[in-house]
């Protein structure tokens, strides 16, 4: 998924629909025009639009006090306290691999670097719950070093450390995934001409090959934070649902909405919702950004 | 490897490739090899006892069916966005276009309690059905209905970029030797796009196959109508049948590397039809 | 088919593409749109082939008004400047698109199509690449099946936007003499469009020389190149030495220099361009009281001709320096015996005058 969108913003929009509208060989009946915007928008708004109301319409169906109050809640607040924890752990140490990964495999030429590719992209196409079933066989009761850890008192499962595990694994691609790309098209003449000027490694990295990544990295980590902070199915199997301890803001709205308390729950996801808009513009302003600089970047 | 160390001019390959492999063995590759050692731990009457219950079996044709079809009505409609947004200029079509990310950014249970608010049967869309008998949250068509959430993103971001990227001196070349529009785009366009469209549709299928938060609460979860794979799994956990929910999750596994694969072939396939790079 | 373009105009946002231009092509012939990048001309011919619809005029091909037919019912042939060959297609294919998209009446049966593009590519040379696919040829291969699909629904003209632009030189330079003998063959009418004067000059029959949006001149290739009609064409075609001055009785004032233009019809006063090509220019030495004076930069002997360049005496205008060209035989040189930084003076016996009231 990520691949797709660092495609995205490697070759940005390469001009406004206006010039397949005002070509005769590529300009579609007006019919067929709206027709294709009919279908396609309708199916746009249901199957996307409508549900992002729906949380913001159901979050304030009891009023502003009473949405005020789901979020002020203790049991509310742990949970956000938990998932910005999980967050603030897994993103960097994804960026810092992210970085090294796409550093090795666009800088230098290895054996099996189509392979390692690959296996980067593992996490994306496993399930959620796949996710979370893998640290329950190694780190449980039963599991490989199960006996071990409750020997010396140390909890992973039901506990925080496997709440952070799981996070780290559904978004481990996301870094590495919008830089490597870009950085295999960047080459490494630039580098190279650092080095050969007396650069050395760390100068290489922070003047050379930062500004030319920095906005990849920045959506490469929004995109992650969003994971981090919204995955449900991973965290689900490892948290053990203990209330003011091993919830967060998306396992939180489970319980809430199991227990019937749907405007309290729709208020909590409405924070998710919100996170998610935000990542969406900052997403489109780095786009944006990147479509501006292409151009210049084309003819240097 | 000396030889090839001596020519390498730009520092820190050792210490980069040396953490992305360690980090990717302790995170991703040894945690996942449990599943198998632990399947293989079984015995094999044992692995299949567990992986092709009756139950478990209701679920894989549920999970499967539900994912293609989901994907399958996306191609066609994320088609019609992804041409909508790269050929036509109308109103709002940046926020549209924003939007699509959506379901990559929205957290899954968000998603999933929305859903089912707005197509239950007092929900907005829920009650229209309603009159006609038609129940869609609670029901494998609501199931459907979040796969197709899910999915959507998948289909107009592999096809929109081979849209814009696409030339239209290809369909002047086709307009100029006489062949109407829809003639072009059945014989010139859209053979085109059939790589990316199906890469599209695999993707959106493994990401549907393995798919849960958005799922369960849409779902219903009844045994043997609307209960999805994933689920099983956790089900199995909660009766702490381990090996039960592992041998379930080697079975998912297998089929997400299969996709895997699948999916890079296609990729290669569609950069080698478009000149571009995957 | 004879192609008549009439008071076309074009405009895209503030730029004007194309002002006002006529044009009259006769039936079988060879033609080059030859001009600047941006003057209109790749414009004018997707004109003409209904890819673009000029903003005001008409296009009138065989004597019918196109001007508001669909570019697939002009039945023109058109050559893209990328080849824009179906990529997913082999290059049987890729000529056979034409023939299989004809509507179902018109349509020849398999056995025919078969046949016919068979018959194409033994044209263009290329009957061994049916089954490749494109990104399997080489630049020149995919320019002659380009050319091979366009053929395979007889248009009644070609037209061909920059064909040999994206090739090395060499093969350029085969190609261009593959096009000519094809069209001897073939006789059909073909446009088509360049920059490259040498290309323009040497394969048309026709040369129709465009500079911002209008045309400046139409005419043989000799023509173009020895009977410049305006100063633009002049300039564009070929080498040439260029003065800029006042007229003063028999002579062109060029700063201190007096360039002797033996015309009678001029007033005094008036601002004029001079042109010379370097053959008709000719350098002198010793105190004549004539010609413009200059200093030998290079003496290029290469073949039977030997080259000076000089660089233009001391107003260098705005920095910029004027260089000069001059083409001496061997006799020439030896009896001017030059030296590289020698002061001397050139002038033309043939001068060609351009400006007000000339």
């Amino acid at each position: 998924m990520a691949g797709a969108v660092a495609a995205r913003l490697g070759a940005p929009n390469s001009g406004s629909a206006t010039r397949f509208e005002a070509n005769l060989a590529t300009r579609d009946l007006p019919w067929v025009k709206y027709a294709v915007l009919g279908l396609g928008l309708a199916y746009f708004a249901l199957f996307l639009l409508l549900p992002l109301i729906a949380v913001f319409v159901e979050a304030f169906r009891k009023g502003w006090n009473a949405y005020i109050a789901a979020l002020t809640e203790p049991d509310a607040l742990s949970a956000i306290r938990l998932t910005l924890l999980a967050a603030a752990i897994s993103v960097p140490l994804n960026l810092i691999f992210g970085v090294a990964a796409a550093w090795s495999i666009a800088k230098f030429d290895f054996p099996g670097k189509h392979l390692l590719i690959t296996f980067i992209d593992l996490p994306f196409s496993v399930s959620p719950v796949v996710a979370g079933l893998i640290y329950v066989l190694i780190f449980g009761a039963q599991g490989w070093i199960g006996p071990w850890l409750s020997a010396h008192d140390i909890k992973v499962i039901f506990a925080v450390p496997g709440i952070v595990l799981a996070t780290i694994f559904v978004t481990f691609p996301f870094v590495a995934r919008e830089l490597i790309p870009l950085m295999q098209a960047q080459g490494r003449d630039e580098e190279e001409a650092a080095v050969t000027l007396g650069a050395s490694g760390l100068q290489t990295f922070w003047r050379v090959t930062l500004p030319n990544i920095k906005w990849a990295l920045l959506y490469g980590v929004i995109l992650c934070n969003a994971r981090a902070m919204g995955e449900f199915g991973a965290v689900s199997v490892v948290s053990g649902h203990i209330r003011g301890e091993t919830n967060t803001m998306p396992l939180h709205v489970e319980i809430l909405y199991n227990e019937y308390q749907f405007a309290a729950a729709f208020a909590v996801a409405s924070l998710l919702a919100l996170l998610a808009l935000v990542t969406l513009a900052v997403k489109t302003y780095i786009e944006w950004r990147a479509s501006q600089v292409a151009p210049e970047e084309k003819t240097s | 490897m000396a030889y090839a160390h001596a020519r390498r001019v730009l520092p820190g390959f050792g210490l980069s490739l040396g953490f992305t492999l360690a980090y990717l063995s302790l995170i991703v590759l040894i945690p996942l090899s449990a599943v198998f050692i632990k399947s293989a731990g079984m015995g094999w009457q044992a692995f299949l006892d567990a992986a092709t219950g009756p139950r478990v079996v209701a679920s894989y044709k549920l999970s499967f069916g539900t994912s293609l079809l989901a994907a399958a009505i996306n191609v066609v409609f994320g088609l019609l966005l992804a041409w909508g947004l790269v050929r036509y200029t109308f109103p709002g079509k940046k926020l549209v276009d924003a939007l699509i990310d959506l379901p990559f950014a929205l957290p899954t249970a968000v998603a999933g309690i929305a859903l089912t608010a707005i197509y239950a049967k007092n929900g907005w869309v829920g009650q229209l059905f309603e009159p006609f008998g038609i129940k869609i949250a609670f029901t494998p068509i609501g199931i459907l209905i979040a796969l197709i959430f899910i999915g959507l993103p998948f289909i107009v971001r592999t096809v929109q970029p081979i849209l814009e990227d696409l030339d239209a001196e290809f369909e002047e070349a086709a307009a100029s030797l006489g062949a109407t529009r829809l003639q072009t785009f059945r014989r010139v366009v859209f053979p085109t796009l059939l790589p990316a469209l199906l890469t599209g549709f695999a993707l959106a299928f493994a990401r549907a196959v393995g798919e849960y938060g958005s799922v369960i609460f849409i779902a219903g979860n009844i045994p043997f109508v609307s209960e999805i794979t994933p689920l099983m799994i956790i089900t199995k956990l909660e009766q702490y049948d381990y090996e039960g929910a592992t041998a379930v999750a080697s079975v998912m596994l297998i089929v997400s590397f299969l996709l895997l694969l699948v999916i890079n072939g296609l990729q290669a396939w569609t950069s080698r039809r478009t000149g571009r790079e995957a | 088919m004879s192609i008549e373009v009439r008071n076309i105009s074009k405009s895209f946002g503030a730029f004007k593409a194309l002002d006002n231009v006529s044009l009259d092509l006769p039936s079988g012939e060879l033609i080059a749109l030859l001009g600047p990048s941006g003057c209109g001309k790749t414009t004018l011919l997707r004109i003409i082939a209904g890819l673009e619809y000029a903003d005001q005029g008409t296009v009138i091909l065989s004597g019918q008004d196109a001007s508001n037919k669909h570019v697939r019912d002009r039945h023109v042939g058109f050559v893209f400047q990328h080849y824009a060959l179906f990529r997913h297609m082999t290059v049987f294919e890729n000529v056979a698109f034409g023939l299989r998209v004809k509507p179902r009446a018109a349509r020849p049966p398999e056995k025919e199509i078969r046949a016919k593009v068979r018959r194409l590519l033994e044209l263009v040379q290329l009957d061994w690449l049916a089954d490749r696919f494109p990104a399997q040829l080489s630049g020149g291969q995919r320019q002659r099946i380009a050319l091979a699909r366009a053929l395979a629904v007889e248009p009644q003209v070609l037209l061909l936007d920059e064909p040999f632009g994206a090739l090395d030189a060499k093969v350029r330079k085969e190609l261009r003499r593959w096009l000519r003998r094809l069209h001897d063959e073939l006789h059909i009418s073909s446009v088509f469009v360049t920059h490259d004067q040498e290309e323009a000059l040497e394969v048309a029959d026709r040369v129709v020389l465009m500079n911002k949006g209008r045309i400046e001149q139409i005419g043989s290739p000799r023509e173009i190149y020895n009977e410049p009609a305006t100063s633009f064409a002049y300039g564009f075609i070929g080498t040439v030495n260029e003065f800029r001055g006042r007229v003063e009785g028999g002579y062109v004032r060029v700063g201190n220099d007096l360039l002797p233009h033996g015309r009678t019809d001029l007033s005094d006063g008036s601002a004029v361009v001079a042109f010379a090509r370097p053959h008709e220019t000719e350098i002198i030495k010793g105190e004549i009281g004539e010609g413009v004076e200059a200093k030998v930069n290079r003496i290029l002997t290469n073949g039977a001709v030997t080259r000076v360049e000089l660089i233009a005496n001391g107003d260098a205008r705005e920095g910029r320096k004027d260089y000069f060209e001059v083409e001496v035989t061997p006799d020439d040189l030896a009896a001017l015996s030059l030296a590289t930084g020698e002061r001397v003076r050139i002038r033309s016996k043939r001068l060609s005058l351009f400006g007000e009231n000339v």
